[in-house]
């Protein structure tokens, strides 16, 4: 439907037509959301579980308790690792499906072989790492009967090291996608005309192709920091339980029935989230990237 | 996971009733058993819900198989179960709970009293429920010793008697002393001491439970084996005593003492099996397990004694009809044997000792209860085998543990302060 046909018809069928969607979104996004903010203010007691009341009690102890802080520092410096990481690997390995596979075949296939891990489960792709990285792993056997070390390496598993791992190899391909996407739309004769003005190989990368992509970028950016974020189970298991994160403090106050500060602790993460959304959103304008 | 729908069992009772009369009711409270209902009590569904190492598909199989109704099993962890039962009662008839479990349980409500009349062989059940002794002696109250919250005043009276009464919380379930696994193989000395799990000589091969009620109990049994902190009561350390516990740990977190900390059972088993660890908080199936893979490993006895737990089957407060019946039938079928040979296998021991024993072989009987060498190969519940003719059981006797059994596993006082400060072990 072009713009110029909906703005013809009565505003009422427009507003039939988004209502659906609308009614879905409140019911099962909007509500949850309030009563996630309603519940924050509420009073835990012990053994009772939440009474209900208006007290800043909850976010007080969230922001004077300095586990807070450090789960938050936790969090957002694997994020930051991260998406460095998944940015690097996914920002190439678009760039090398668009612009170096010549047959379109190839380069959909390959991009489909990207998608290969997916085929099993999260926690499949996470576990599997163990054997690899473990004391009696494959990279420590390997070292150890190459003679390069004679102690295994501690360092590989159960570490903040191995966490970062298990991220990159789960969330390159949400950076990779949106990239591929973008790159995929760019005007190859723009390349050819860059390189006729001058332009080094470098240069073109630099100039024309990486602010062609930043729709692709925003978006995959959105998603790692988004599931980095959220994640506690990743944190968990990859480092044995010795790194936290800060949805970890959620869910340990969740064993004990404390939901008021658990609710408390998600509207911060929530705030959190959004602020670093917007501010992905303030660099680039994806809409308007979308309709281009 | 499938609901069973309360509503359509009372519809069916209400029939049974209508159908049969004054006669029928006569005939159940004779026998205890409605076989008239028989018929409808084939579409009863029961849910039991638990954790991974007591909620055993195969004791659903064989209860199906034995009382011709049919039980499912429902695996959650900890904190998972607890949160089920007070936010999705329904979801779960039976409630295979942890003794410390039943102390947020049952004031909330969400249990009905198990009326012990119409438990069987509750005369059989083991006095450590039942009377709070042990082989004629008093067994140990530091924690929750399962004696002081099995009984309540009445059915729906929602809290815990002081004394006995004629109803109960819950129905009691396994139980089992714990310990510290260990590899014989790699710890390179013997383990005597609840201390050594600090020990300097297994830095960065140890590990402790992360699950703050049982963890903070290694722990605290370490330190005092190690002299570095004595404790009032460590069934309810004081918020100074948790405080110094938990620096502690995080002392030790950050010498890189623990290689990792451990959540669920088969983390455990793959720390141990895959050589990463080799001393370390441990339940018994776990050990099983590892040794099922050929691997020595030992539920070591310390001197300091043993942390205690148990198990009990409570009954939601929404059964009521024929679906209560049935699981009435269940509870008492599940003390009448075979469960208990079954998980005497993982090193569990069944709240009636006498059918368990008499479901186990000879060699088995001696081996899991009776402190003697095996006469023949000893297999896990699943046929793989773990010991060798000739070997004897960590720790001897069923007597000869329980007796030993220094503080059980608890909910304190101050849990709430144990939480945030556990948090902080996390989070450093």
């Amino acid at each position: 439907m072009s713009p110029s046909n909906a703005a013809s018809k009565s505003p009422l069928t427009t507003y039939l037509q988004v209502a659906p969607l609308m009614l879905v979104l409140l019911l099962f996004f909007a509500v949850p959301v309030a009563l996630v903010v309603v519940v924050s203010f509420f009073r835990y007691q012990m053994l009772v579980g939440i009474v209900p009341d208006f007290t800043f009690r909850n976010y007080i102890d969230l922001f004077s308790n300095p586990t807070t802080w450090t789960l938050y520092l936790s969090t957002v410096k694997f994020t930051l690792i991260t998406l460095a990481i998944t940015f690097v690997l996914g920002f190439w390995i678009a760039y090398f499906l668009v612009f170096h596979v010549r047959s379109l075949l190839i380069a959909i296939g390959l991009f489909l072989v990207c998608t290969v891990p997916f085929w099993t489960s999260n926690i499949i792709r996470m576990i599997s790492w163990r054997p690899v990285l473990g004391t009696e792993g494959l990279i420590n056997s390997a070292l150890i009967k190459a003679g390069v070390i004679d102690q295994p390496l501690q360092w590989l598993l159960y570490s903040d090291f191995s966490v970062v791992v298990a991220y990159v190899h789960l969330f390159t391909l949400f950076m990779i996608v949106p990239i591929f996407n973008s790159m995929a739309r760019i005007d190859k004769s723009l390349l050819e005309a860059a390189v006729d003005a001058g332009a080094t190989r470098w240069g073109v990368v630099w100039n024309v192709v990486l602010p062609l992509c930043k729709t692709g970028i925003a978006l995959g950016a959105l998603f790692v920091v988004t599931l980095v974020m959220g994640d506690f189970f990743v944190v968990t298991v990859m480092s044995g339980g010795l790194s936290g994160s800060a949805t970890s403090g959620i869910f340990n106050d969740l064993q004990f029935l404390n939901y008021p500060r658990a609710a408390a602790n998600a509207v911060i993460l929530l705030i959190v989230v959004l602020l670093i959304a917007a501010a992905i959103f303030r660099l680039v304008d994806v809409r308007k990237e979308l309709v281009r | 996971m499938k609901k069973t729908d309360g509503l359509s069992a009372k519809k069916v009772t209400r029939r049974g009733v209508l159908k049969g009369g004054a006669a029928i009711a006569g005939a159940t409270a004779i026998t205890g058993f409605p076989t008239v209902w028989a018929q409808n009590l084939k579409d009863v569904t029961l849910v039991h819900t638990g954790m991974s190492y007591s909620t055993i598909v195969d004791i659903a199989r064989q209860a199906s198989q034995d009382l011709g109704f049919k039980v499912e099993m429902s695996v959650v962890d900890h904190p998972g179960l607890i949160n089920r039962m007070v936010n999705d009662p329904k979801s779960i008839d039976i409630a295979d709970m942890e003794i410390w479990q039943s102390k947020v349980a049952v004031p909330q409500g969400v249990l009905q009293g198990v009326e012990i009349a119409k438990i069987k062989n509750w005369g059989q059940l083991t006095p450590l429920y039942t009377e709070g002794t042990f082989a004629g002696k008093e067994a140990s109250r530091e924690g929750d010793s399962p004696f002081e919250f099995i009984y309540r005043e009445n059915q729906d009276s929602n809290a815990f008697a002081t004394g006995k009464t004629e109803w109960a919380n819950f129905c009691p379930g396994v139980y089992n002393a714990d310990t510290l696994g260990i590899r014989p193989d790699l710890t390179g000395r013997e383990i005597t001491s609840w201390a050594d799990l600090f020990s300097p000589d297994f830095k960065g091969k140890a590990a402790i439970q992360n699950i703050p009620t049982n963890g903070i109990m290694d722990a605290m049994m370490a330190m005092e084996a190690a002299g570095e902190l004595k404790f009032g009561d460590k069934g309810n350390p004081t918020q100074e005593e948790l405080t110094k516990t938990i620096a502690r740990l995080i002392e030790l977190k950050k010498a890189k003492h623990f290689r990792a900390l451990w959540n669920t059972f088969d983390e455990s088993v793959n720390l141990m099996a895959a050589g990463e660890v080799v001393i370390q908080s441990m339940w018994s199936p776990a050990v099983t397990a590892v040794r099922t893979q050929g691997i020595n490993c030992v539920y070591q006895p310390l001197k300091e004694g043993y942390r205690g737990w148990g198990n009990g089957l409570g009954l939601m407060a929404h059964l009521d009809g024929l679906k209560r019946d049935a699981a009435y039938e269940y509870l008492n079928w599940y003390n009448s044997g075979w469960v208990g040979g079954f998980i005497a296998k993982q090193g569990y021991y069944s709240s009636n000792p006498e059918t368990a024993k008499a479901a186990l072989t000879e060699n088995e009987r001696g081996f899991f209860y009776e402190g003697k060498a095996a006469t023949a190969d000893i297999t896990s519940p699943t046929g793989e085998k773990t010991n060798s003719a000739g070997e004897v059981r960590d720790g001897g006797s069923y007597e000869e543990r329980f007796s030993k059994v220094a503080v059980w596993n608890n909910l304190m006082d101050e849990a709430e302060f144990l939480y945030a400060k556990w948090n902080e072990f996390n989070a450093a």
